[in-house]
């Protein structure tokens, strides 16, 4: 009952910013921002359930992300239109039909990644971390190159006209969701059974912890929200390309995770605010954005590769209750 | 079968490329057990220097061979200061941390030279000056090969030659075996482990270099994001011989080459660089450790 | 302390890594409650032994059964499962994880929660979380390790970090145990502690034992039964009487002239 209390006070109040926030914040660039940070944050932490908790080298993610947003947007735009017409012709309400249309493309996009994350994950997971690095980086290429070459969802060209049903709401809701269950996970003995394979594969493996079972775990949930990422972004560009899911799409994540300290949601969190904001900052300075990028990752790496927070959470008072022990 | 043969004098030339830089691969990997992301743009900085190194020495108004020669050995110079500071800032520092950490700095490392090379050579892309006029050599049966080809094949030979005497009859070869079997053992027998990485690193990029200026000679256009595919397609070879493994890396990069060539000879263009992730999941899944590798069990 | 539970014998064991022939043609049994100690020459193929009982390894050939159970050729974690736990010869544990942490992941297959559950905390993995760790913290309570439940295991003095292994292996609630040289670097005070402890737990918990050890008092004083093994080849069996005056065994930890 408490449970269900609680959920139904997040949403209120998640409905509650969706409708006050364009008011409060009349620049929409910087409601741009937020939103973008708010994807961000989901790629981050569902990464992190992979190479954090689990310590795998995953580094296709932006391959999953595309997976979804493709999946997201063909449902909109080729198999859900009839539905929307027919609950407007009903009188429902466009915020409550597209708030569906964009639920229901968000989960397709999800799940098509999460089956995408089993058939890379099932073969791939008993490879030596750096192997396992390289087929991910090789599979996420895989995504884009195929993407390019299918002229049906636009090819090179690109996919546009994508419905702009993407709202705060809904990616907050989702933000919600993958930190809820990251920091559930933790609390509970399959996060432990995570972290254990993390600090010593062979241990874990002898002591019942099933270690590949869990290992494709992590990687089937962890591209799912990344598919559910890539569907929100997909609906909130209107645009699709495959220049935006590159190799470098999936380093951008890699470093928010390294630069929050892998293993730590709420580093997840703040370095994903945090590199969303920075290239923003340095649009003035474009030609040496990256290379300052480039030099950040190599100066951290050097004087503190456990990022900020290690491997540590932030300990306010309603993660406190989460993190037991 | 003529179509094929010419395909396969094709590909045993870039192979004879790609085998270069993978051999940068596989020495780095053998004895640091890092996968040096930075490599590919190693070759991209040779074939730039060379550029510039054209024409400082006006090899573009007066061709010859030692001219040729002078670019090619300055390349190969400057790479290998390029390879000597990346190994000594940015990787020896994290020697001793986890193999994510030195990852993401190779990371770090490619995207800067990269990115630095947009932003100092710019953005449109140079063209690499002729240092002789094309001209077909028939091999009969309607087979033909280039004079640049030849070079190319002829450059890449010796070098390998030249590596492969390093490694086998020099003491700091004998040193670079030992330290890739056991670094901590070979420490203890005096071996400064320091200098033979650095060795290793310079090696690697003076390959990576000349390969670049070669590839300048077959494709004039170069620009500076014109090592990621290369060097993707090179680290593919590494694993495909099995990295860590130098007549691997050869083989690999054959492969690689052919194979390449085969796959827009017979099939598309447009599925070029998809063969070589193709090829990469392939040994990864039946054979890991590489056709020429060997498997290493961890101590239990 | 006759408890009934399974036997696990080994058939006519080898393992061959390359050229080495690790073990040889090895035939051992354990039967329930036992405590018999595997002895002999460093590279002998003890640890090469226990890796093939749980499953690291596979064996070349021979059989190894655990009751009625074939347990060669099944993963670790199956392994475990069906009541084998071992320690390891350089401990293995969780480093950046509190010891408590470290007997709870032991403590995972009991658990009867799925991933789901997890995922969205339900009442049944937080029913799963209370049994853990109640179970958890009553092990560190028996192995005196309970003031540092929440220290980080790499921050233990050696001594505990191997109590904390065994507190581990225990928490899998296994009829079989497999010490890998628990006494290693202990003085003789600990060493003693260790050899009560290791007699405690046996007969608290039911256990058969198998252990790897150099230290010859230790195996001389608490193994009901000795196996030797040299070159990866069993050259003597029995009680320890048997085995100290053994010429054989005498001949392969001194060297031939000694004999």
């Amino acid at each position: 009952m408490a449970r269900a209390l609680k959920t139904l006070g997040i949403l209120v109040a998640l409905i509650a910013v969706n409708v006050l926030l364009p008011k409060l914040i009349p620049n929409s660039y910087f409601l741009r921002v937020i939103m973008l940070c708010g994807i961000n944050v989901i790629l981050a932490v569902s990464l992190n359930l992979v190479n954090g908790f689990t310590g795998q080298f995953s580094i296709g993610h932006a391959g999953f992300m595309a997976i979804g947003a493709y999946t997201a947007a063909v449902v909109t735009m080729k198999v859900l239109p009839g539905a929307t017409l027919a609950m407007a012709a009903a009188g429902v309400p466009p915020i409550f039909a597209h708030g569906a249309a964009l639920l229901v493309a968000t989960l397709a996009g999800g799940s098509l990644a999460a089956v995408a994350g089993l058939a890379v994950g099932l073969p791939s997971l008993r490879l030596r971390g750096d192997y396992l690095a390289i087929v991910t980086l090789g599979f996420g290429e895989i995504i884009r190159v195929v993407i390019l070459n299918v002229d049906a969802i636009g090819g090179a060209r690109g996919l546009s006209g994508v419905p702009a049903y993407t709202n705060f709401f809904w990616v907050a809701l989702w933000v919600v969701v993958v930190v809820g269950v990251s920091y559930n996970l933790l609390a509970s003995t399959h996060g432990r059974a995570m972290l254990a394979i993390r600090e010593d594969e062979i241990a874990a493996e002898s002591l019942g912890v099933p270690t590949t079972r869990y290992k494709v775990l992590a990687f089937v949930v962890s591209a799912f929200f990344a598919g559910v990422a890539g569907a929100l972004y997909a609906h909130y560009d209107s645009y699709l390309n495959p220049a935006s899911f590159t190799f470098l799409r999936s380093i951008e994540i890699i470093a928010m995770i390294v630069l929050g300290g892998m293993g730590s949601v709420s580093g997840a969190i703040m370095a994903a605010v945090a590199l969303t904001v920075l290239p923003e900052a340095l649009r003035g300075v474009k030609e040496y954005r990256m290379v300052i990028y480039a030099m950040l990752l190599i100066v951290l790496m050097i004087t503190r590769p456990s990022g900020i927070m290690g491997t540590r959470e932030l300990k306010l008072p309603w993660f406190r209750k989460k993190v037991a022990a | 079968m003529q179509e094929f043969l010419q395909q396969l004098v094709n590909g045993i030339t870039w192979g004879s490329v790609y085998a270069l830089i993978a051999l940068g691969y596989t020495m780095v990997y053998g004895i640091l057990r890092l996968i040096n992301f930075a490599h590919g743009d190693i070759f991209m900085l040779g074939a730039f220097i060379a550029y510039y190194a054209a024409g400082w020495f006006g090899v573009q108004a007066h061709p010859s061979a030692l001219g040729a020669l002078l670019v090619l050995v300055t390349a190969m110079t400057g790479a290998g200061i390029a390879g000597f500071i990346i190994e000594r800032f940015a990787y020896r520092p994290v020697r001793k941390s986890s193999r994510l950490t030195a990852l993401i700095t190779a990371i770090g490392v490619s995207l800067l030279l990269e990115n630095g090379g947009l932003l100092v050579f710019g953005t449109d892309p140079r063209f690499f000056p002729q240092v002789a006029t094309v001209t077909k050599i028939s091999l009969g049966g309607g087979v033909t090969v280039t004079n640049i080809q030849l070079i190319i094949l002829a450059v890449s030979v010796l070098l390998m030659l030249a590596l492969r005497w390093i490694v086998m009859s020099t003491k700091v070869g004998k040193a670079m075996r030992a330290v890739s079997f056991n670094r901590d053992a070979a420490t203890l027998m005096g071996i400064d482990t320091d200098k033979i990485i650095s060795f290793t690193f310079v090696l690697g990029a003076v390959l990576a270099a000349a390969a670049g200026v070669l590839v300048g000679l077959m494709n004039p256009k170069i620009d500076p994001l014109m090592g990621i595919m290369p060097g993707l397609k090179a680290f593919v070879a590494a694993v495909v011989g099995g990295i860590g493994n130098i007549p691997g890396a050869v083989l690999g990069g054959l492969i690689m080459g052919v194979s390449e060539v085969l796959v827009v000879g017979y099939i598309s263009s447009t599925y070029r660089d998809a063969i070589a992730f193709v090829l990469l999941i392939a040994i990864l899944l039946f054979r890991p450790s590489g056709l020429l590798g060997k498997h290493q069990a961890e101590k239990v | 302390m006759n408890a009934a539970g399974p036997s696990l014998s080994l058939d006519h064991v080898s393992m061959v890594f390359g050229g080495l022939k690790a073990v040889s043609d090895l035939c051992l049994d354990v039967h329930p409650g036992e405590l018999v100690g595997l002895i002999g020459p460093n590279g002998a193929g003890k640890t090469t032994v226990f890796n093939l009982i749980t499953g690291v390894y596979t064996p070349m050939s021979g059989t190894i059964r655990f009751g009625e159970q074939v347990i060669n050729g099944c993963r670790p974690h199956d392994i475990c499962g069906s009541g084998i736990a071992r320690t390891f010869q350089n401990t293995r544990l969780f480093a950046g994880l509190t010891c408590l942490d470290n007997v709870k992941i032991a403590a995972h297959q009991r658990a009867h929660s799925t991933y789901w559950d997890g995922m969205w905390a339900t009442p049944r993995s937080a029913a799963d979380e209370r049994a853990i760790d109640s179970r958890a913290r009553a092990l560190l309570e028996t192995l005196s390790l309970s003031d540092v439940a929440e220290t980080r295991a790499a921050d233990l003095p050696y001594g505990r970090q191997r109590r904390l292994e065994i507190a581990r292996a225990l928490a899998t609630d296994p009829k079989l145990l497999l010490l890998d040289e628990p006494a290693a670097g202990m003085n003789p005070q600990e060493t003693e502690a260790l050899m009560r402890l290791i007699e405690e737990v046996r007969l608290r918990h039911h256990l058969a034992v198998l252990l790897i050890e150099h230290d010859m008092k230790v195996v001389m004083t608490i193994c009901q039964r000795i196996a030797v093994l040299d070159y990866g080849v069993k050259i003597c069996e029995g009680d320890p009487d048997m085995v100290r005056r053994d010429p054989s065994t005498i001949r392969a930890y001194l060297g031939e002239d000694v004999a």
